[in-house]
């Protein structure tokens, strides 16, 4: 076990998460010392979220991703085509190799002392390598490229990687949610790895710690009603548009499915979730509010609903729903949301929406202006969630409030395992299911002193506290 | 500029535009946003696109385009009114309390004159002060096309907002810049 860095006073990390009474305490998110850690524990770690093939479909093409509180490059090689990703600090004096937030280039060079790197991240020349009264032609270069990323996964054109060598197969950390995220990655008439994401990333800063946002809306419906009532009482959901299935009433024959919220709590992901009980495809239900969008959108489900005529589909998040992807991933069937902590107070939200790949052009501008005036700090719907999200963070951080719990009891001992998707908890929608999943695999992480310690490469571990 | 205008019709319409700003800039701050959108054309195209840190001369790559990109707005003014209902509801959070919005403009340059729409250009600056601390500050320039109209003596027809921003750093913007 590596040393956990005391937060105050003496107790353990453990003691700070209360399985009995399913509380947590505000301490875990309002002390610096445990941000530092969870940057160490748990982002050093885990697969992260990069971005998206179809942002840099050219040789040459990069762009700037983060992992955590750090920049990486993502860049496209210009002779192999392969993508990769490094982190944007040149390995001689750490200096931002890449201050541009997309390009396409042939090399990196650095604007302190010209070290200059190749799209491979290999060190190609430096400043004066070869003078007589500098290098003389010594500098292994070969041993001084930039830091890449120890795995990096294409996983139907969404980009992860993790800097930890142990860490298992992307696949396997997602576990079963592997055929949940390639459902999201599907075009509406089942294609897959049919998205093109509009570029650029949609990014904004709200202060608060990243666990707030991060862990409490993988599943939150309680939150809807109150928080979102000025959308409702504005009719925003009615006349500007809804991506998403709504009334199941309107359906002549309810397609038999079940709703949950579900979490992993070996893995840490969960979120909303749709059990379907039938092959195929529930009918087509939206209700756009641009012209002719319905049509494209009602013609695609009827071609999925072919390929899937044998087959049930992937449980995944329903309507506007959604999973997460342990640490701060989450996903919808055309959408990626997640949080880049800045601090123990300030995260960084990122959101990248997609279409497919073969829609029209009224379907692509349909998309993206919903994903423009649903998303973000000017959203009809998050907007309202910032509030929130932002004024829970000084509200815990003061001397008292710190010392009080957060209540995470909600449906707790309720759940259950279910053979569709092994070891996971299944649970009533309007519960935190996902959120104690969090917990439990976020305490692992904490505590655990490498990879071998946690869930699938320790296959014995159990890491569920509650 | 149109080279027939005489130079006085000209210094009435600048001064006609800019009673026509700032009037559009007091009805915001004064919380009067049905009356501030009495002033937009039905046609209007709001566009706030977002702006990229890119190489010096990568300049066609530093907006984001208004016809495949993610923008900040880009809408018209059916979704504006929506906003506004949601502004008026008293439970729209990140408003309630409301904050105190203060839009100066400033720099407005008449750019070209074809019949009865006029080009002008403007800065703006936003300061936003809410509850006991929350400063937000929005920056930037405005690139409009007014058409004349017999009521409100000018509506926006077409609005671009160039924010002096890369990241949005305030968590939410819920006015109209």
């Amino acid at each position: 076990m590596v040393a956990i860095i005391r937060a105050r006073g003496d107790r353990s990390i453990r003691d700070y998460i209360d399985p009995e009474r399913g509380t947590v305490s505000r301490e875990l998110y309002v002390n610096p010392d445990i941000f530092e850690q969870e940057m160490e524990q748990i982002f050093q770690r885990c697969w992260l979220f990069l971005g998206h093939e179809s942002q840099i479909p050219n040789p040459g093409d990069f762009i700037i991703s983060r992992m955590g509180t750090e920049e990486v490059i993502v860049v496209r090689d210009r002779k192999d085509n392969q993508i990769r990703a490094f982190l944007n600090s040149c390995r001689h004096r750490g200096m931002k190799v890449v201050r541009y937030d997309q390009g396409n280039a042939l090399i990196f060079t650095c604007p302190f002392h010209a070290w200059t790197y190749d799209t491979t991240g290999r060190l190609v020349g430096a400043g004066f390598q070869h003078s007589p009264e500098a290098y003389c032609g010594t500098l292994p270069k070969e041993q001084w490229g930039l830091a890449e990323v120890a795995q990096f996964k294409n996983f139907y054109g969404s980009l992860w990687a993790t800097w930890d060598p142990k860490a298992p197969s992307f696949e396997e950390y997602l576990g079963p949610f592997t055929e949940s995220l390639r459902h999201c990655l599907q075009a509406s008439d089942g294609t897959d790895a049919g998205l093109d994401m509009f570029t650029p990333f949609q990014r904004h800063r709200l202060p608060t710690n990243w666990k707030v946002p991060g862990f409490t809306s993988v599943t939150d419906l309680t939150h809807t009603a109150m928080t979102h009532r000025s959308a409702a009482a504005a009719r925003l959901h009615q006349d500007r548009g809804s991506k998403g299935g709504r009334d199941r009433a309107r359906q002549a024959t309810p397609f038999p499915m079940s709703k949950y919220a579900i979490g992993d709590h070996n893995l840490g992901h969960g979120g909303m979730c749709t059990l379907y009980h039938q092959n195929g495809v529930p009918e087509y239900e939206e209700e756009w509010y641009e012209a002719g969008v319905d049509d494209y959108f009602r013609e695609a489900t009827a071609r999925k609903a072919e390929l899937l005529a044998d087959k049930i589909m992937a449980p995944h998040g329903w309507g506007g729903g959604h999973f997460a992807i342990f640490p701060s991933v989450m996903v919808d069937s055309w959408r990626l949301r997640w949080w880049q902590p800045h601090s123990v107070g300030v995260v960084e939200r990122w959101t990248l929406s997609g279409v497919d790949k073969t829609a029209p052009k009224h379907v692509r501008d349909a998309v993206r202006h919903y994903s423009e005036r649903f998303n973000g700090p000017v959203g009809f719907f998050e907007s309202d969630d910032m509030e929130n999200w932002n004024y829970v963070f000084p509200a815990s951080q003061g001397a008292r409030a710190r010392k009080l719990d957060y209540y995470f009891a909600n449906g707790k001992g309720l759940g259950k395992y279910n053979d569709r998707l092994p070891g996971v908890v299944f649970n009533g929608s309007y519960t935190e299911e996902a959120q104690r999943a969090r917990f439990s695999r976020w305490l692992a992480f904490m505590e655990a002193a490498s990879w071998d310690d946690l869930y699938p490469v320790n296959k014995a571990a159990d890491h569920r506290i509650w | 500029m149109v080279e027939t205008q005489n130079a006085l019709e000209m210094v009435v319409l600048r001064h006609e535009v800019e009673q026509y700003l700032f009037k559009e800039a007091r009805l915001l701050d004064e919380r009067r946003l049905e009356e501030w959108l009495d002033l937009l054309a039905e046609d209007l195209h709001y566009w706030m696109p977002m702006r990229r840190n890119v190489k010096f001369g990568d300049w066609d790559l530093e907006f984001t385009s208004m016809d495949e990109e993610i923008n900040w707005f880009d809408e018209g003014k059916d979704i504006l009114a929506g906003r506004i209902r949601q502004l008026n509801t008293g439970v729209h959070w990140p408003e309630e309390p409301v904050s105190r919005f203060e839009h100066i403009i400033s720099n407005v340059e008449l750019v070209s004159v074809e019949g009865d729409e006029i080009r002008v250009n403007s800065k703006f600056f936003c300061y936003q002060n809410r509850l006991q601390d929350e400063v937000n500050q929005f920056v930037g320039r405005r690139e409009d096309l007014l058409r004349r109209d017999p009521d409100t003596g000018f509506k926006l027809v077409f609005r671009k907002l160039i924010l002096a921003q890369n990241v949005m750093l305030p968590k939410v913007l819920n006015t109209f810049l």
